[in-house]
């Protein structure tokens, strides 16, 4: 009872008061986010989902881990579809397409509109909001960000009588170095591979996409409508990964994302090529002197740019939609960025982030952290179309059939770009 | 007790259930239907009727055939193996051995489990160089094999963790139908001098045969609707290679969003499903003695 004049009170006090309420007017929001890293990311992310809350009493927010980036998308657009979105969601940057698509969310541009709001939309790197933006309105704002950058485990390179310092840089020394690394048992078994690059399923179409970029092209350009499958970079691409496998460098056949940090802190692999997200999971496991470099290139460096970005759905009301403006900010601060960077290993996704005193003290301490913000100058956005899951398969099947020796890296692109193509041009 | 129901009674008794059979199995296979004959709107794609133009991309579709070879093979594969080893763990934990009641409780426990955890355990099981099964080849000498990453062994070792799963619920059934096998027949059958190989397969076997119908249309309706596995082991790769009917419905609906499609497909799984019971029913049924 006590409770509830209280609350009385409250309300009186409130409808007093009058127009001052109205604009902290009460908003519950439901919070999709997804983890693709081995790392306690549900934890902060809850941890700072309820620190937003305790700083804003009048509102609610209800965390909803809802598995990994694939089952979000699936998740949110289906809420969506049944009239029930969540007000904000982390998803793929590269789901932009699918979710303008799809009608389900608002422009962040036409909600954030004071000049503030501008100011704060521009506080990110521009490589990481190039893919937040489509037909010249800001329809995401960048959270965990993250290209692939080399992990290699130092002690196997000493080991083989290489420098610790000086990781592989192009394909030709990433084959030369590899070979050395390889450790047979007594029956000619391979106990340590020299390399791993994820090929099966998504993560191998995005690291494939780095490999792209390194031979100078791009897999998709930012109108959504083209895919560059049938290229000589592509064949190129296709051409290493197959000559890893023939030289005895990588294991043959398909090499999953989710094994591939632990076959590396377990020793079987040399070293990996994997999400700047997984530093914490490293930093933590590793029984061995470690270092990232940048990705070894083709003809230079070149890298994706991949994670997830936040976006506000359609569906809900003013209210909610400021108060979801309010929560990413609070999510994207400085501060915060700083929080979330040094948990997982995500790029901070904005330049004043890296200035934070924790931030500089965690860069000192893991300079690992600084490879991929160093890297992202070369860096390329994910590939990313319209029907981008329905595209992206093909691209997927190619690889996977060229590794498996089904198919030649020639006819597997050609076959992938035309189909590509049949889906595409209804968009163009 | 054999008052009748009042009309009222039995009208509410009727409409409760046949409204819940209505709102779940035949609105959404009708609407399953008439979606499989529209193309898949969105905001940018107008929606139109294209009659058939799904079912005839279902014929050119290569994906689909692999797809269909692989789930033939998955049947073919998990349920004879399945319902042989049920037999044979039913048989063993049905004798007189001592720890029989551990023994069951270990054949059953992998069915106890969600499929979900199942894949996972397998995933640790299977993963390359420091999974379980590496361990034991690399102890044998033998080169580690990259189960899951492989087109050649991908969907055997699916098959694998269905029967393991399976197997158990099925040993249930046969266990409860071995303690019904007339002690007097066999009895009968051991005075005319007929061997324990000989009393098992001439008079156990054919008593078990409804049994055994029971058992084949479960696990062939479970080799089509258990997909669980394959979404957190290998997501139907590589190369397809271990993609079930039901996985492909799922991807093609909620992973691409072609809803349409989606429809096509699952009209075409019903047809099958459809036809397969039939058959089923028909040349199993004719040649079986119920008590």
């Amino acid at each position: 009872m006590k409770l509830n004049r209280t609350s009385t009170l409250q309300a009186v006090m409130g409808a007093m008061l009058g127009a001052g309420v109205a604009s902290v007017q009460a908003a519950d929001l439901e919070f999709y986010f997804p983890v693709g890293v081995n790392a306690p990311a549900v934890a902060t992310i809850e941890a700072l989902t309820n620190a937003w809350a305790a700083k804003n009493p009048q509102h609610t927010v209800k965390a909803v881990y809802a598995g990994n980036y694939e089952e979000t998308t699936t998740k949110a657009l289906t809420a969506a579809q049944a009239g029930d979105p969540p007000q904000v969601a982390v998803l793929l940057a590269i789901d932009i397409f699918t979710l303008v698509e799809e009608d389900v969310i608002v422009p962040i541009s036409d909600i954030a509109t004071s000049a503030e709001d501008k100011a704060w939309m521009s506080s990110f790197y521009p490589s990481f909001m190039k893919d937040a933006t489509f037909e010249g309105k800001t329809y995401a704002i960048p959270f965990q960000r993250s290209t692939p950058v080399f992990y290699y485990n130092k002690d196997a390179f000493r080991e083989a009588g290489l420098d610790p310092d000086s990781p592989p840089k192009s394909w030709a020394e990433m084959i030369e170095v590899g070979k050395k690394l390889v450790v047979k048992d007594a029956n000619g078994n391979v106990t340590r591979w020299g390399t791993r690059i994820p090929t099966l399923g998504l993560g191998g179409a995005w690291l494939f996409g780095g490999l792209v970029v390194s031979k100078g092209d791009v897999l998709s350009t930012d109108t959504g409508t083209e895919a560059r499958f049938d290229t000589p970079a592509a064949k190129a691409s296709l051409d290493f990964l197959l000559q890893l496998a023939a030289e005895g460098v990588m294991q043959p056949g398909g090499i999953s994302w989710g094994d591939t940090p632990k076959a590396f802190l377990e020793r079987q692999t040399a070293s990996m090529w994997t999400s700047t997200g997984n530093l914490a999971f490293v930093s933590e496991n590793a029984e061995f002197d470690w270092g990232v470099g940048f990705l070894p290139g083709g003809d230079g460096p070149g890298a994706p740019i991949g994670g997830g970005n936040f976006y506000i759905f359609k569906g809900t009301t003013d209210e909610e939609r400021a108060a979801a403006l309010d929560f990413i900010k609070f999510m994207t601060s400085p501060e915060n960025a700083a929080v979330w960077a040094i948990a997982t290993g995500y790029v901070a996704p904005r330049p004043d982030a890296w200035e934070m005193p924790e931030m500089k003290a965690y860069v000192q301490r893991l300079p690992q952290a600084l490879v991929a913000l160093e890297q992202l100058p070369h860096a390329e956005r994910e590939f990313a179309v319209f029907q981008r899951a329905k595209v992206t398969q093909y691209l997927v099947d190619a690889i996977e059939s060229v590794l498996a020796g089904s198919a030649e890296p020639a006819a597997a692109l050609a076959a992938a770009q035309k189909k590509a193509d049949e889906v595409l041009k209804e968009y163009r | 007790m054999n008052k009748r129901l009042s009309l009222g009674m039995a009208f509410v008794l009727l409409v409760l259930p046949s409204s819940l059979l209505v709102a779940f199995t035949h609105y959404p296979a009708v609407r399953a239907l008439a979606n499989s004959l529209w193309n898949n709107a969105t905001s940018r794609r107008p929606s139109r009727f294209v009659g058939l133009d799904n079912y005839a991309a279902l014929l050119e579709d290569e994906k689909l055939l692999q797809v269909l070879i692989n789930s033939g093979l998955y049947a073919l594969g998990t349920i004879p193996l399945a319902i042989v080893l049920a037999i044979g763990m039913a048989l063993l934990v049905n004798s007189r051995l001592p720890a029989t009641s551990l023994m069951r409780l270990s054949f059953f426990m992998p069915t106890m489990l969600p499929m979900v955890a199942v894949a996972n355990i397998w995933l640790f099981f299977y993963a390359p160089g420091i999974g379980l099964a590496s361990q034991i080849l690399s102890s044998m000498g033998l080169p580690s094999v990259n189960f899951l990453g492989s087109t050649e062994t991908s969907l055997v070792s699916m098959m694998v963790v269905a029967v393991w799963k399976e197997a158990g619920l099925f040993m249930i059934f046969y266990l409860a139908a071995l303690q019904t096998v007339p002690v007097h027949l066999k009895e009968a059958a051991r005075l005319e001098g007929a061997g324990s190989v000989r009393v098992f397969l001439d008079v156990v076997l054919p008593l078990l045969r409804p049994t055994t119908i029971f058992v084949a249309v479960n696990a062939l309706i479970n080799a089509f609707r258990l997909v669980d596995h394959i979404i957190v082991m290998t997501r139907g790769g590589p190369n397809n290679s271990s993609a079930l009917l039901l996985y492909y419905i799922y991807e093609v609906t909620f992973g691409h969003r072609d809803f349409a499609y989606g429809a096509t497909l699952t009209v075409l799984m019903v047809v099958i499903l459809g036809a397969l019971a039939a058959f089923q029913y028909r040349v199993l049924d004719r040649r079986t003695h119920y008590q």
